[in-house]
């Protein structure tokens, strides 16, 4: 059976693809926040995961309004970026693992998640950023099976629904007949607002509390609303949904997890930053 | 394999949700709302969309229907008056992109702040 070898969350912003295009990642602005990365980055060319399931949010490259799924899972050969209208660097395609895919589509829609099955797939920075930020080197190594959750229109799903999403997607890689390695990773958040007279609205404290929890708590966000989350989090700090299905996946593979790093650091864009890794103890 | 209870949860339905100061959830009034003005800036995503926009503004707005609220919004550029047109943050980002706006830029407009001090408010929420 496939082996799960532990979870990483971090923030995504398409500034980051800028940065990396330019080189700046030891520029002051920059630096804080690139500098969170190496143990990450050496703790995964340690146990070289084969595969990762990547929790993020489209932000209107693949998905518009007209067909908008709560739940999407990649099940393409191969996923391409594409331009998102402000200007990042587009990056070369990304390689997919059928296989899981299919076992994760399977074992979701058998435990009652009517998800979107998408052979065709664009990702954004949300799902592009993390693999340049863990594997900044050349070609990706791991091959991706992207899961989209919706966090653009209302009503986004309950924070205790992906729970049970990210759970689910844990026993579809756990009973993976596979001797491939996989990893989870929540690409999102922390506490932002882009939008309204409330822009700029950050969270020091939540964010604490949800990065606590992830280590020996991990149900501690599902007893929030979306609204609660919001109003704690910002409009975008919602992401931290992507966290929490990352964090869901492992508990398939282990009652517990030890927490490997992590880093915090605001702002960056408008953000409060945030990455963590965490190992099937 | 692992065996999963369905997830029942709780169906009670939210009627009236809370109220967030300064926030607008992109809700069912919103997406209904917005809907041309949303899918006009998707189309953003294209650079040759970009270019024809910029080209004839009017013409662009004419050919995605934008009602004259939303019409309004996009010439006055204010992104305050962008969502009350029932504009979703996401695709306004691509609308501001075509103006070399980033998100501090918008992050001041709407909190009627410069740029630095806007900037100063965020690292304020770092303690700093």
């Amino acid at each position: 059976m496939a082996k799960l070898v532990g979870g990483l969350g971090t923030s995504h912003i398409p500034a980051i693809g800028g940065a990396i295009h330019k080189g700046l990642q030891q520029d002051p602005y920059w630096k804080p926040f690139f500098d969170g990365y190496p143990p990450a980055q050496r703790w995964l060319a340690e146990v070289k995961p084969d595969v990762v399931v990547l929790f993020y949010n489209d932000h209107g490259l693949n998905f518009f309004l007209d067909k908008m799924p709560t739940f999407a899972v990649g099940a393409a050969p191969v996923y391409n970026n594409a331009d998102e209208g402000w200007g990042i660097p587009t990056l070369p395609p990304f390689r997919g693992d059928l296989d899981l895919s299919w076992q994760v589509i399977n074992t979701l829609v058998d435990q009652s998640f009517d998800i979107t099955t998408c052979q065709e797939l664009l990702i954004d920075h949300a799902c592009t950023m993390p693999l340049k930020l863990f594997w900044p080197q050349g070609d990706c190594p791991v091959a991706i099976v992207p899961v989209c959750i919706n966090t653009v229109q209302f009503p986004l799903p309950s924070a205790a629904r992906v729970y049970a999403l990210g759970r689910a997607v844990g026993a579809a890689i756990k009973s993976w007949d596979s001797d491939k390695k996989v990893a989870v990773i929540g690409s999102g958040g922390l506490s932002h607002q882009l939008d309204g007279a409330r822009a700029g609205f950050i969270n020091k404290e939540f964010d604490a509390q949800f990065l606590d929890s992830l280590v020996s708590n991990p149900e501690w966000a599902t007893q929030f609303s979306i609204y609660e989350l919001v109003e704690k989090t910002g409009t975008q700090g919602i992401e931290l949904l992507m966290w929490l299905a990352m964090r869901a996946a492992l508990t398939a593979a282990s009652p517990c997890v030890r927490k490997l790093h992590s880093n915090y650091y605001i702002p960056i864009s408008n953000t409060a930053t945030g990455l963590i890794v965490l190992e099937a103890a | 394999m692992a065996s999963f209870e369905p997830f029942w949860g709780d169906f009670a339905v939210t009627t009236s949700p809370p109220k967030i100061p300064g926030t607008t959830p992109f809700d069912e009034v919103q997406a209904r709302k917005g809907y041309a003005l949303n899918k006009m800036c998707y189309s953003f995503n294209s650079a040759e969309n970009r270019a024809e926009f910029v080209k004839d503004e009017e013409a662009y707005m004419r050919k995605y229907g934008l009602n004259a609220e939303q019409a309004a919004a996009i010439r006055s550029r204010q992104v305050l008056a962008l969502l009350a047109a029932g504009g979703n943050v996401y695709y306004l980002a691509k609308f501001a992109g075509i103006f070399g706006l980033d998100v501090q830029d918008i992050g001041a407009q709407q909190t009627g702040m410069s740029k630095p001090e806007f900037q100063a408010k965020l690292r304020a929420a770092a303690g700093r």
